[in-house]
């Protein structure tokens, strides 16, 4: 079957089976960022963004993206660099396997949220399962880093 | 895995009812469930189409289409304002972000799971869903009918000023509930829905009048009674009938008492 969408900002038309799950479609695309942590759609290690939204790549079907914009960590690199140095200097990562879902998800909640209050950060990250850490450094990376933004914000509006 | 042959996505639902009139065939919803499971189906029926993502509202009532997301009930402005954060309460435990951006309101409804945040809630409303055949058939007897080849198009609800509270309880964050709870007052009448029994979720109304407008803790007493002894609860891995029965007192007791705050400014009696 025929779709045509948009991944990482470039046109891409394929004929794929009809029951392909996106997560499987995007690694056979070299987006190897998407992974699959968990068989029950709970881990957030799948996280791509479809129309902007963060959705789980598992649990949707590549069909279903006929016509729309996917993009994943592969497409996001210079934004994730800038969060990524947040978490690197607050030791927040161990083995790294749920970065890239972490921060595609930290990305969208950067655009949705306006100055989020740390519980409002933890639900909108509580899809997101780190079986190393205690999320204490994500969350000092995460407030750090918004600060920062907030500061460009602002440097931006003075200049 | 879940693995289908061919996929239609559907021009009206006349189309999507003939294709489901087949076993072999099967509606797809946010497909969270369904790709859990280990099936082989013919043809898979996409709505997504048919514009049912949205939210529609009149002076009477909300129109919720089958493909609106968990998310999009949890953002709605108006509808939870309308229902004192209703929605938001009962959706925003579900996994995450992502997860309810995919789960969609008629895919919970249809399926009618026994673990439903969801259900729960719209239960306690003055709610309906519009079937494509069998039309508009309310909340109440939905719950109770079994699965048939029907296509559920929307949800309503009605803007009937009933003041609800819901309340669950997780082992964990973000997991299935062991028990989910919606209490309801409207024009001075109370009722309220039990779910996660582990069973689909159940109406208990106040048929024996123990709640005055304005309940005391007495009468919240035996109503609590009487909703332990009519609801049946069942035992499974995330907790026992007992357990289950007890949370289901407070829980209720809680929600009664948050509609009483709310009315009476915080002064209670």
């Amino acid at each position: 079957m025929k779709i045509k969408f948009w991944l990482n900002h470039v046109e891409i038309e394929d004929e794929i089976n009809p029951d392909t799950p996106l997560l499987e479609y995007l690694r056979g695309k070299n987006c190897y960022s998407v992974k699959r942590g968990c068989e029950t759609a709970n881990c957030g290690l799948c996280t791509v963004l479809v129309e902007d939204r963060p959705v789980l790549s598992c649990g949707t079907l590549a069909v279903r993206v006929d016509g729309r914009h996917v993009v994943t960590m592969e497409g996001l690199q210079e934004k994730a660099k800038e969060f990524g140095e947040f978490l690197a200097d607050e030791g927040a990562e161990q083995c790294g396997f749920c970065s890239p879902g972490f921060i595609m998800n930290v990305l969208a909640m950067e655009k949705e949220l306006r100055n989020p209050t740390e519980e409002e950060i933890k639900e909108y990250l509580a899809g997101n399962l780190c079986r190393c850490t205690g999320y204490m450094g994500q969350l000092r990376a995460i407030r750090l880093f918004l600060e920062h933004k907030q500061n460009l914000i602002r440097g931006g509006e003075a200049s | 895995m879940f693995r289908f042959k061919n996929y239609v996505k559907v021009q009206e639902l006349k189309e999507a009812y003939e294709l489901n009139q087949k076993k072999s065939n099967v509606v797809l919803g946010g497909t969270l469930w369904l790709k859990m499971e280990d099936i082989n189906k013919q043809t898979a029926i996409d709505l997504s189409g048919l514009g049912l993502d949205k939210i529609t509202e009149t002076s009477e009532e909300f129109i919720i289409g089958c493909m609106v997301s968990l998310r999009d009930l949890e953002l709605h402005p108006s509808l939870n304002e309308s229902f004192q954060n209703g929605f938001k309460e009962a959706v925003r435990h579900i996994v995450g972000v992502q997860f309810r951006n995919c789960a969609t309101v008629g895919g919970s409804i249809f399926a009618r799971f026994g673990f439903s945040d969801v259900l729960t809630l719209f239960l306690a409303l003055d709610s309906y869903v519009e079937l494509y055949k069998g039309g508009r058939v309310s909340m109440k007897e939905f719950v109770k009918m079994p699965r048939n080849n029907d296509i559920l198009v929307s949800v309503i609800v009605k803007k009937d000023n009933r003041k609800v509270c819901y309340l669950s309880e997780r082992r964990s964050s973000t997991d299935f509930p062991l028990i989910s709870c919606a209490a309801a007052c409207h024009n001075g009448e109370w009722t309220v829905s039990v779910g996660a029994r582990p069973a689909r979720a159940m109406l208990f109304s106040d048929d024996q009048k123990r709640l005055s407008e304005i309940p005391g803790n007495e009468e919240i007493d035996l109503f609590i009674q009487d909703m332990k002894e009519s609801v049946t609860f069942g035992t499974n891995m995330r907790g026992s009938e007992e357990y289950r029965r007890h949370l289901a007192g407070v829980l209720i007791r809680r929600g009664i008492q948050t509609i009483l705050k709310d009315r009476t400014g915080g002064v209670l009696g």
